[in-house]
This record gives C-alpha cells, structure tokens and sequence, in this order.
C-alpha cells in the first residue's frame, strides 16, 4: 500500500458535519451513512486519514452532543456518554474508588492532550487490539448501548462487541451512546497493569482484574488481557480457576499459567509473541495481587 | 470543497476566518494567522510540538480540525506573555536553559502553564508524568523539568 509520509497537512478531501443532538447526528447517518465516520477526539481518526488509511467522503464531529457527554449514576449503574473524554471518565466522582482498575487505565492512556482529547467511545470503536480502557471495561462487565437511525437502541456486552482488529459488531448506521458499568459488590478490588516500552506508548501487553473478596477467598473475578489477540479478551480459564480460592504465590502462579495457555499473541514492532505470552501472565499476576489487597479494605467497611 | 466560516479567539482577539473542512487548526495558525510559534513536529499526536489550549485545555493542534474550534478560546504561545511580562513559565525556561534548538519549546511552556494551572506545586514525578507527551530531542528534559518545578515554587513565593 501507498505510505505517505505528509502528516502535516490533511490531503483528501471531505465534509464536516456538527450536530448538537442525538436525534441530529443520527438524522446525519440516515442520509448517508457509508462513506460517513463519526468523529470524536480524532486523535486516532485523523492520523488515519493522514495517512490515508481510510477515506471518509463526510466526517459527523459528535463533541458537541450532549448526550454523548458525561457521567451518570442509574440505579447503581454508572453510565459514561461515548464521548466523554477519557480525562473527564479518571476524574469522575467515585470512579477511581470504585472502578479503580479503569481509572488506572485511563491514568496509562497515551500523554495527557490526547487524554484530553480522545474519548472513551473512540477508544472502543476503534477496536485496537491493544486499546487501553478495553480489558477494564471488560473487568466490571461493561456494555454498551447503540442507537440506529431506525430508532432502535441495542445494548452489547463488552466481550461480544470486538470482532478483530480494528472490527465491531456495531453497523454503519448505529452511533454509541454510552458505556454502562454495573454497580460493583461490597469487597471488590481491581487493578489494571501495562506493559509498554515509554509511558506515553501503546501497550505491549495490558492487563485488568477485578476480583470480589469474601471471607479470604476469591468469590468472583474477572481477568482480561489486552494486545495478545486480534481482539482484547477475557481469560476464563484462569477466572474459573479461582473462583473460591484463595490468592498465594501458589494460586498466582496457576493462574498466570493459565493466562499464557489462552493467549494468541503476534510477533509485531512492539514485540515478541514469546515476550507477550509470557509478560501477560506477570502482568495478570501483578494485577491479581494488587486487587486483592485493594479489596480488603473493601471487606472491612 | 467549500470554505466554512468559523469564529473563535485566538489569545484574546475575536476572529471570524474562512477554513476548508479539511484544515488543521495548527496550519491556520501558522499559515493564516502568522502565529509560527505553534511548530509542526510529527503531525500524528506523538511529540506535543503543536500543542495550543483551546477553552483552556491543552489540545494538539496538528489533529484538531479547525471547523471544530467555532466558539472557543485558542491560546497560543504567542499569547501567554502580557505585553512585556513574560509568563512564569517562560521565565523559568530562560533562567533554567530549558531552551536549546527551541524547536519543542512551545508545546513543553503550554504544557507547564497548564499544569501550574491545576496544580501549582506539582512534584517532580507528576510533572515528568505530565510533560510525557512532549518530546525534546536536544536540551535534554531535567532542565525542562526543574523550569516548570521552580515556576510553580516562584508563583507561590510572589
């Protein structure tokens, strides 16, 4: 494929529209929705243009939805808008205290203007293998809701919503409205842990835990790994595994075992499948230890 | 293609400019408005080079299309001293040779000044984690580092 290396200027051309509602911008996909990308931060859509990796004849600029914007609590549930930036979502009230493994993702998220600037929906949407909120999100059981021009709305579990990389389940038509995240029990703890070369670089391998502690032992938990398959997962293995045990080095080492055994990771730039297969065991480890310490004060209150 | 109007402040002065959809913020900067302080460095959101505040934010110009700044507040470098009076941070840059080639210095003050912003005495640990995304390829980055720190601790003193 052509490579060009211009990045200062954008060479193709395109419209930009900017609706101010929900209603409007799906009106927009109504008209013509092939050919049309939503953009949010566009600190990932414009590199791709750039680069012209992808040619989008119209461009819907989604920042100034509100509905798109913000956090909510429903009943229980906390609900981030898709456009939230991923700044505002670590900032959130309660957010680092109860879905602390998120915001410490969001904490590891590229540099602080594209912080700023990117968004929790252009994160998932771009359906990177290595996207940084994507194992958390998948930790507290997140969904997300989808709305059609038609009118319909969908609500997709986070592990059905990748298909590959760079692949969602969500069609042409459909924008993402929100991320909902269930309530979490008394007891939990959680941690996310990435594997990069510099901060400000994508991961080589990420992982996220959630784990509930009660009466010293693992009652449920959640394990998922980012950038060691065409799409960020979940390691059921290493989740049934210890469901009802306690976390030692002799549990920690099983798991991660596991762990190596799901994972299908590729040789790339950034590393080695070896490296990777490896490093996402350590890295659920660290990550297990770390939530289940969390969650003791958790079980004290 | 046709050029749309947009209307925005660009460090204080309202502006009404006819952009194409396709233009950056950061060319319009440089090329419509004169303003070359704002710098063209990688062009895809890895070095800070081009970074400006719009509505206060710190934003990479070179992946902000400037139809999406209608309505808001740009600030620039050019805009951050008051006549004469340069801003702290500048200051502390001067004073620290924090600057050699210059070329990243730009995006590394506007990166300063907001941090100062929302925390005025940041530690050594939360500027460096701050100023990750802004890279220098030849002053090296403590002397960056200690600039923006003693800023900060100058602020408070005054």
């Amino acid at each position: 494929m052509y490579q060009t290396t211009n990045t200062r200027i954008i060479v193709p051309e395109f419209d930009v529209r900017q609706p101010t509602s929900l209603e409007a911008v799906l009106r927009e996909l109504e008209h013509n929705a092939k050919g049309t990308r939503l953009l949010a931060g566009g600190t990932d859509l414009l590199v791709q243009i750039k680069l012209e990796r992808t040619q989008p004849a119209r461009l819907i600029d989604i920042t100034r939805v509100p509905e798109l914007m913000g956090m909510a609590v429903k009943d229980g549930m906390l609900i981030v808008g898709a456009a939230t930036s991923i700044r505002t979502l670590a900032n959130g009230v309660g957010v680092r205290e109860r879905y602390t493994a998120l915001a410490e993702s969001c904490d590891a998220f590229s540099t602080v203007p594209v912080m700023i600037m990117g968004t929790i929906g252009g994160n998932l949407c771009n359906a990177s293998p290595a996207a940084d909120t994507a194992p958390a999100l998948f930790a507290f059981d997140g969904a997300v809701e989808l709305a059609s021009c038609e009118g319909s709305r969908r609500t997709v579990p986070l592990d059905e919503f990748f298909v590959g990389p760079g692949r969602t389940v969500m069609r042409e038509d459909e924008v993402m409205v929100a991320v909902r995240l269930p309530k979490t029990a008394a007891g939990t703890g959680s941690a996310f842990v990435k594997i990069g070369r510099v901060a400000a670089d994508i991961s080589k391998v990420s992982a996220a835990v959630k784990l509930v502690r009660k009466d010293d032992r693992v009652s449920e938990c959640r394990i998922a790994v980012g950038a060691v398959a065409a799409t960020p997962m979940r390691a059921y293995t290493a989740e049934q595994y210890l469901a009802g045990r306690r976390i030692d080095a002799k549990t920690l080492a099983d798991a991660a075992r596991a762990v190596e055994e799901d994972v299908k990771p590729i040789t790339d730039v950034r590393s080695t499948k070896e490296y990777r297969t490896h490093v996402a065991g350590v890295a659920v480890k660290d990550a297990l230890g770390a939530a289940w310490q969390r969650a003791r004060g958790g079980e004290r209150q | 293609m046709k050029r749309q109007t947009v209307r925005f402040t660009i460090n204080g002065e309202a502006r009404e400019l006819a952009v194409y959809p396709n233009d950056l913020l950061l060319n319009v900067l440089r090329d419509q408005e004169s303003l070359t302080g704002t710098k063209y460095g990688c062009g895809i959101g890895e070095c800070g080079a081009c970074t400006v505040q719009v509505d206060g934010a710190p934003t990479l110009s070179c992946l902000k299309l400037a139809v999406s700044v209608d309505g808001c507040k740009v600030v620039t470098i050019e805009g951050l001293a008051k006549g004469n009076q340069l801003d702290p941070v500048q200051e502390a840059f001067l004073d620290n040779s924090a600057v050699q080639c210059g070329f990243c210095t730009p995006g590394m003050v506007m990166m300063g000044r907001a941090l100062l912003d929302e925390k005025p005495r940041p530690t050594e640990q939360e500027v460096r984690d701050h100023m990750r995304g802004s890279l220098c390829r030849c002053t090296g980055y403590a002397s960056i580092v200690r600039a923006i720190m003693v800023a900060g601790e100058k602020a408070e003193l005054s």
